[in-house]
């Protein structure tokens, strides 16, 4: 089969896994509610205070969500000898991961999308930066998951992988996190967003191109 | 590579064989360490004392003759860490990686140390002990970056598995240095402007440059040592069932 | 070296460390269409580093290994190989069915189709069945199904007769002499002797040193 056919049936299987276990694919959705709650309870619910830091705790929670829900990357696949598997396919690697990587981001990260409008309001995120909010959401969503990849690669051997995926993937956030919650707090006072968009979809593309190839061969390295 | 001349070429080949280069550390360091003391003399003779007192800032600006020396070695190392991950994962050098991972923790002390001698500098300028200014977050993002590698390094078991991840992890990581300075730039400018730069005359007066240029060059010397230390204990942890070490160990006994 | 012009596998001069114990050292050997290669030797020998380097999971410490006379990263070698493993290498949430499919998209087309194969392995009308309903012996037949839809010359097995009866041990047998009869290849690791009959059988002893 040639490799444009292994890519779709690596996303049609990852989407059907998801779907066989449905239970757990609300868990990133509660998680980023749940933690976007926690603030008001931290500092107090003054609407200033709150509307102030909508856009950043917005998408703090979200890369907390993002963060948590990328181990199930390659996760089951490691430990069951898929991945293996995919190691030894003739085809490319790096499409087979981009493949995952899209499947994973339709699971755990466009569903985000959905909770973002009750959050704007928890949170008295204003109406005219709503917009901005979704655009800077399905931008940068897919970015995490791409980003993430690579750590995911990096760390899935390991037994207790977890906190040092999010030592070697945070700082590489940390300018998605500052141009996607610097467009919506710039859309809440009313300004022009282009630039941060231009940029995050500057950043996207290249990701798009740049990741999966470090990212297979990490994961040949984590198979060892 | 054909490109190479063959003297290069042998001298690559000779030099990485882990032996023939634990010998040539152990005679090239003591001459490093003269080099770098003089160096550093100089350097601090010249930042410390020759050094006219800012009119601005008093003499609390002298703190920038370990300062951006510190600043401009965590770059530096990084990228070299870069480069030596590129040349391990391409030509398969052992000693790359070594070399790799040996500078991470002198990396990430000079980073630290920017850091902490940014704060103080800034006790006194701006009167609190951090600021978020795009510079001294910057250097906080490059020291988890740093300790990302340490870390990656330290948790795979298997050494050379674990060169080829942090061989990769540093060549994502020097990508994205560039994206994550201007991001931070672009978040804040707090910072005065750069004031030594390679393109345009420094706006500091020469006898306030010379000092922090040999400053420079003393911490590149102090890094040469301390790698080729690391470095050399480095090479005997992964080499221990090998002839070379045990005849060396054999001889020291 | 009269051979060597028809040496499908060869492995030359391969050196594995690991942990810094030395596992084997100059280990070459050789395998034609028609041959099967045994790996012997106590656990921890190396045999499963051996066969890991032999799937290119890992990079021999030194030596090469040639498919059909190039690099086996340079040449059509994981076009022409399968491999079975400890790890099932299926979905537990997926059916039989489902995971066959994917496992052809993965490779190419082989002699059977995924119901020839199914029936081969006595995994008929099991189609439609979540694998983590099978048992543990059913599981591994599945996996042996995959060697048997996508195209391949040489089967690479890490003791493929754990987890099955007597019976599952004669069906496998069958199938390895018959993929062997039609010019394939085969190394595997067993601690279970074969009892195939006109078997060109090559053995390995892996003793572990120091």
């Amino acid at each position: 089969m040639p490799i444009i056919g292994a890519f779709w049936a690596i996303i049609r299987r990852d989407l059907l896994l998801a779907f066989r276990r449905r239970a757990e694919m609300a868990n990133p959705l509660f998680f980023f509610v749940l933690v976007v709650t926690l603030f008001p309870l931290a500092v107090g619910a003054q609407p200033n205070l709150l509307r102030t830091m909508a856009p950043g705790v917005i998408w703090v929670s979200a890369l907390l969500a993002a963060l948590l829900s990328l181990d199930g990357l390659f996760r089951s696949d490691f430990d069951d000898g898929s991945l293996e598997q995919m190691l030894l396919s003739p085809h490319a690697l790096s499409i087979l991961v981009l493949g995952k990587i899209i499947a994973h981001w339709l699971v755990t990260g466009l569903p985000l999308l959905l909770v973002a409008p009750l959050l704007a309001v928890f949170l008295g995120l204003p109406e005219q930066a709503m917009g901005t909010l979704w655009l800077t959401l399905i931008l940068a969503t897919p970015l995490l998951s791409l980003i993430g990849a690579i750590g995911v690669a990096l760390t899935v051997g390991l037994r207790r992988g977890g906190m040092l995926l999010s030592l070697l993937v945070l700082p590489l956030y940390v300018p998605v996190l500052i141009f996607a919650s610097g467009a919506v707090d710039r859309a809440a006072s009313g300004l022009p967003v282009d630039a941060q968009l231009n940029i995050l979809l500057a950043m996207l593309l290249s990701a798009l191109v740049l990741v999966p190839l470090p990212t297979a061969a990490a994961l040949k390295m984590s198979v060892n | 590579m054909s490109w190479i001349p063959a003297p290069v070429s042998r001298f690559f080949h000779r030099t990485s064989s882990p032996p023939y280069f634990y010998a040539l550390a152990d005679r090239f360091i003591p001459w490093l360490t003269v080099i770098f003391i003089v160096l550093l003399g100089a350097g601090l003779y010249g930042g410390l004392y020759l050094a006219p007192t800012d009119y601005q800032q008093g003499d609390s600006y002298r703190i920038i003759y370990i300062h951006v020396p510190a600043a401009w070695m965590s770059l530096f190392i990084y990228v070299l860490m870069a480069v030596m991950g590129g040349i391990a994962l391409i030509w398969r050098m052992k000693l790359a990686e070594v070399m790799l991972i040996s500078s991470a923790p002198i990396g990430a002390g000079f980073t630290f140390v920017a850091l902490v001698t940014g704060s103080l500098w800034g006790k006194p300028m701006w009167g609190t002990w951090w600021v978020w200014d795009a510079r001294l977050t910057s250097e906080l993002i490059l020291l988890f970056l740093y300790l990302g590698v340490i870390s990656l390094y330290g948790a795979i078991e298997e050494k050379r598995a674990a060169a080829r991840a942090v061989s990769i992890l540093a060549l994502v990581g020097v990508v994205n240095i560039p994206i994550i300075h201007y991001s931070v730039q672009w978040w804040n400018t707090l910072h005065q402007g750069p004031t030594v730069s390679k393109m345009d005359k420094p706006s500091i007066h020469v006898s306030m440059l010379v000092p922090l240029l040999l400053m420079a060059v003393a911490f590149k010397f102090y890094y040469l040592i301390a790698v080729l230390q690391a470095a050399k204990l480095e090479l005997l942890k992964r080499e221990t069932s090998s002839q070379w070490v045990k005849a060396l160990l054999e001889k020291q006994a | 070296m009269e051979n060597s012009q028809h040496a499908s596998l060869q492995a030359s001069e391969l050196s594995c460390f690991r942990d810094e114990r030395l596992l084997f050292s100059d280990l070459s050997f050789e395998l034609h269409p028609g041959e099967v290669l045994l790996l012997e030797g106590a656990n921890g020998s190396g045999k499963t580093s051996l066969l890991r380097i032999l799937c290119g999971f890992r990079e021999a410490d030194a030596g090469e290994i040639y498919w059909y006379g190039s690099k086996i990263s340079d040449s059509n070698y994981y076009n022409d190989m399968a491999y079975v493993g400890h790890a099932d290498g299926t979905k537990k949430e997926l059916t039989v069915l489902e995971n066959l499919k994917f496992a052809l998209a993965l490779g190419s087309v082989g002699k059977y189709s995924i119901d020839q194969a199914l029936d081969k392995v006595q995994l008929a009308g099991f189609d439609d069945n979540p694998v983590h309903t099978l048992s543990a012996g059913q599981k591994r037949r599945l996996s042996l199904a995959r060697l048997l839809i996508t195209h391949n010359l040489l089967w690479i097995l890490d003791e493929p007769f754990t987890s099955l009866d007597r019976q599952g041990i004669k069906l496998i047998e069958s199938l390895m002499a018959e993929h062997i009869a039609q010019g394939g290849m085969a190394v595997l690791t067993s601690h279970h002797d074969l009892s195939m009959a006109n078997l060109n059988l090559k053995r390995i002893h892996l003793q572990a040193c120091q």
